[in-house]
C-alpha cells in the first residue's frame, strides 16, 4: 500500500486514478440504462465500431479518442436509425456493426505510414498513459451525463420499466433513447482508455449488476453503481501496480469477484431474493 | 345509451405485419358505461388490436377514434394495464414510483410531483386497496397485488377508459376474483375493455362479450352464441353449459349444435 501512495506522486499515476475514477460516474450512471433496457449488446457493438474511429484518427494523424467519439456515434445512431426504419432483427445489425468497426479500424491501422499503434493498448487499456486533455474530455462528459439523467430521470424511468406504457403516456421515448444511446457511445469510448475495448462490457454492466441487488430505486442503483466502479478502478489499479498486471484485466477481475460476493451474500444473507439477469 | 358519444369507435379495421392480415373488418364502439371483455385464441389478432387503439400499429384500412381523435392524440385518455412480464420482477422500482409513472409524460424535465399530484398517487393506490404497500418493491408483491399496481398506474391519470391485457394471467382463482370485482366497481366511473384467452373468467364479470379470431364478432349482449364459439375454435363445437356461476352460454331449446 505504501507502495502505491509513493508512486501517487508520479503525474501519470494521479492522472490514471483520476481518468479512472471520473469514467467511473459516468460507467455506473450509463451501465444502469444498459442493465435496465438489456441493452449490453448494443453497447458492445458501438465499442468495437469506435475501433473503426480510432484507425482512421491514427491514418489521417488526428487525436484518436475524437475519432472513437466521432465514428461510435454515428454507428450508435445511425444504428438506432436502420433498427427503426427496417424491420431488420437489432442483434444482426449489431453484429455488422461489432465486425465492421473492427475490421475497419484495423485496415486503417494497416495503412498507417510509420508508426503502428499498439493494438493492445486499445483492447486491454493504457490507463497510465492518460493524458490531461482526456481527464477534461472524461469530466465533460461526466458532466453531460449527469445533467442528462437528472433532468430526464422520470422520463428515463418510465421507458426503462415500461415502454409501451411511457409511449402512450407520451414520452417522447424514441429521441430519448437515442440521447440515451449516443451517451452510451460517448462513455464506451472513454472506458476504452481505461480497461479496453474487451473490457467495457463488463465495467459497464457489472458495478449495475450489483447495485441492482441492493437498490431499491433507479437514482440509488446509479449512485450505488458510480461507487462501486469508482473502488474497483481504486483496488484493480493498485493490485496493477503492486503486482505488475494489466490494469484493466485487474479493475474487471475485481468487479467481477465483487459481483459474486453479492450473488452470495443474497442468496444467504440478503432479503431480496436474486434473480440473476441475463 | 344510442345517444351518447362513443369513446373509443373502430370501424372497418384491416391491420397486420407484412402480407400478413391479422385484423379482418373489425368494427367495434365503445360507450361510457361499458364492460366489454374479448376473448379469442392466441394469434387471433388479440395484441395486434390492442396496438391499433393504442396508435403503436397504423391499420392498413379503417379508422380508429378515441373520444373523436386520431389514437396518438387520444391515447392520453387510455388507461392502459399491461400483462406483468416476470423478467421485470428485479427492476429496482416501489410501488409508489410505478404508480407515479401514469403521471408522466412528454419530456418531463426536472419533473417534480406536486402535492396534488401526490394526493392523486395516494388515492389511486387506494382505490385499489394497496395503500399500505406504497414502499414495497415490485418484485416483492403477489401476482394480484401487481395486477392492482398496474390498474392504479392508469387510473391516476383520470382516464375515460380501462384497456387491459390478460389481466388475470398467471394470478391465482381467488386474487382473479378480487380483480375483477374491483373493475366491476370502477366500471361505475368509466368503461372497461379488457381483453384474453380465458373465457369463463370474463364471462361471468363482464357485461358484454366479443369474441376474436381475425374477425370481431359482438352482438352488445353477453351471452357466447355459436357462432362466437365456432369463429374462436375454428370448428363446431358442443355447447355445453355446467358449473357456471351465471349463465352465459344459451338455453339448448330441444337442438343439439355440432
Amino acid at each position: 500500500m505504501d507502495n502505491f501512495l509513493t508512486a501517487l506522486q508520479f503525474d501519470f499515476m494521479r492522472n490514471a486514478l483520476l481518468a479512472g475514477l471520473l469514467v467511473s460516474l459516468a460507467a455506473g450512471i450509463v451501465g444502469v440504462y444498459v442493465v435496465l433496457n438489456r441493452v449490453a449488446t448494443l453497447s458492445g457493438g458501438i465499442a468495437h465500431s469506435a475501433y473503426g474511429g480510432v484507425g482512421i484518427a491514427y491514418f489521417f494523424g488526428f487525436d484518436p479518442l475524437l475519432g472513437g467519439m466521432v465514428f461510435s456515434l454515428l454507428a450508435a445512431l445511425g444504428m438506432k436509425v436502420v433498427q427503426s426504419r427496417t424491420r431488420q432483427r437489432a442483434d444482426t445489425l449489431i453484429g455488422v456493426m461489432w465486425a465492421v468497426g473492427m475490421a475497419t479500424g484495423i485496415i486503417f491501422v494497416d495503412r498507417s505510414p510509420g508508426y503502428k499503434v499498439d493494438l493492445m493498448s486499445f483492447l486491454f487499456g493504457s490507463i497510465l498513459a492518460v493524458s490531461s486533455f482526456e481527464i477534461t474530455v472524461i469530466a465533460v462528459l461526466d458532466v453531460v451525463v449527469l445533467l442528462t439523467v437528472v433532468a430526464l430521470y422520470l422520463s428515463l424511468l418510465s421507458i426503462s420499466y415500461d415502454q409501451t406504457f411511457a409511449t402512450v403516456r407520451g414520452v417522447p421515448v424514441e429521441a430519448i433513447s437515442l440521447i440515451l444511446t449516443a451517451l452510451i457511445a460517448l462513455t464506451v469510448v472513454m472506458m476504452m482508455r481505461v480497461v479496453g475495448l474487451i473490457l467495457v462490457i463488463a465495467l459497464l454492466t457489472l458495478p449495475a449488476a450489483i447495485a441492482n441487488l441492493f437498490a431499491r430505486d433507479m437514482r440509488q442503483m446509479m449512485a450505488l453503481a458510480s461507487v462501486l466502479g469508482a473502488l474497483f478502478t481504486l483496488i484493480g489499479l493498485w493490485l496493477s501496480y503492486t503486482y505488475n498486471l494489466t490494469s484493466g484485466a485487474a479493475i474487471i477481475l475485481v468487479a467481477a469477484a465483487a459481483y459474486l460476493l453479492g450473488l452470495l451474500w443474497k442468496q444467504f444473507g440478503g432479503k431480496k431474493t436474486v434473480i440473476v439477469s441475463d | 345509451m344510442d345517444n351518447l358519444q362513443p369513446i373509443l369507435s373502430i370501424r372497418n379495421v384491416y391491420a397486420g405485419y407484412g402480407n400478413e392480415t391479422i385484423l379482418q373488418d373489425v368494427n367495434l364502439d365503445v360507450f361510457p358505461a361499458d364492460f366489454i371483455g374479448i376473448i379469442g385464441p392466441n394469434g387471433g389478432g388479440k395484441s395486434t388490436l390492442l396496438k391499433v387503439i393504442l396508435g403503436l400499429l397504423p391499420p392498413w384500412r379503417g379508422e380508429v377514434r378515441v373520444l373523436g381523435m386520431t389514437p396518438k392524440h387520444g391515447r392520453r385518455f387510455i388507461g392502459y394495464v399491461p400483462q406483468f412480464v416476470d423478467s421485470d420482477r428485479d427492476f429496482p422500482i416501489s410501488v409508489w414510483d410505478t404508480v407515479s409513472l401514469g403521471l408522466v409524460s412528454g419530456w418531463s424535465p426536472f419533473r417534480r410531483f406536486t402535492k396534488q399530484e401526490k394526493a392523486r398517487i395516494e388515492a389511486a393506490l387506494e382505490s385499489v386497496g394497496i395503500a399500505d404497500l406504497r414502499r414495497q418493491l415490485m418484485g416483492e408483491l403477489s401476482g394480484g397485488q401487481r395486477q392492482r399496481v398496474f390498474i392504479a398506474r392508469a387510473l391516476v391519470s383520470d382516464p375515460k377508459i380501462l384497456l387491459l391485457d390478460e389481466p388475470t394471467a398467471s394470478i391465482d382463482p381467488n386474487a382473479t376474483q378480487d380483480i375483477y370485482e374491483l373493475l366491476r366497481q370502477l366500471n361505475e366511473h368509466m368503461a372497461i375493455l379488457l381483453i384474453t384467452h380465458d373465457m369463463m373468467a370474463i364471462s361471468s364479470y363482464t357485461k358484454t362479450i366479443a369474441c376474436l379470431n381475425r374477425k370481431l364478432i359482438y352482438h352488445n349482449g353477453r351471452e357466447l352464441t355459436r357462432e362466437m364459439v365456432e369463429s374462436v375454435y375454428g370448428c363446431p363445437v358442443d355447447l355445453i353449459a355446467h358449473g357456471v356461476p351465471h349463465r352465459v352460454l344459451p338455453t339448448h331449446e330441444g337442438r343439439t349444435y355440432g
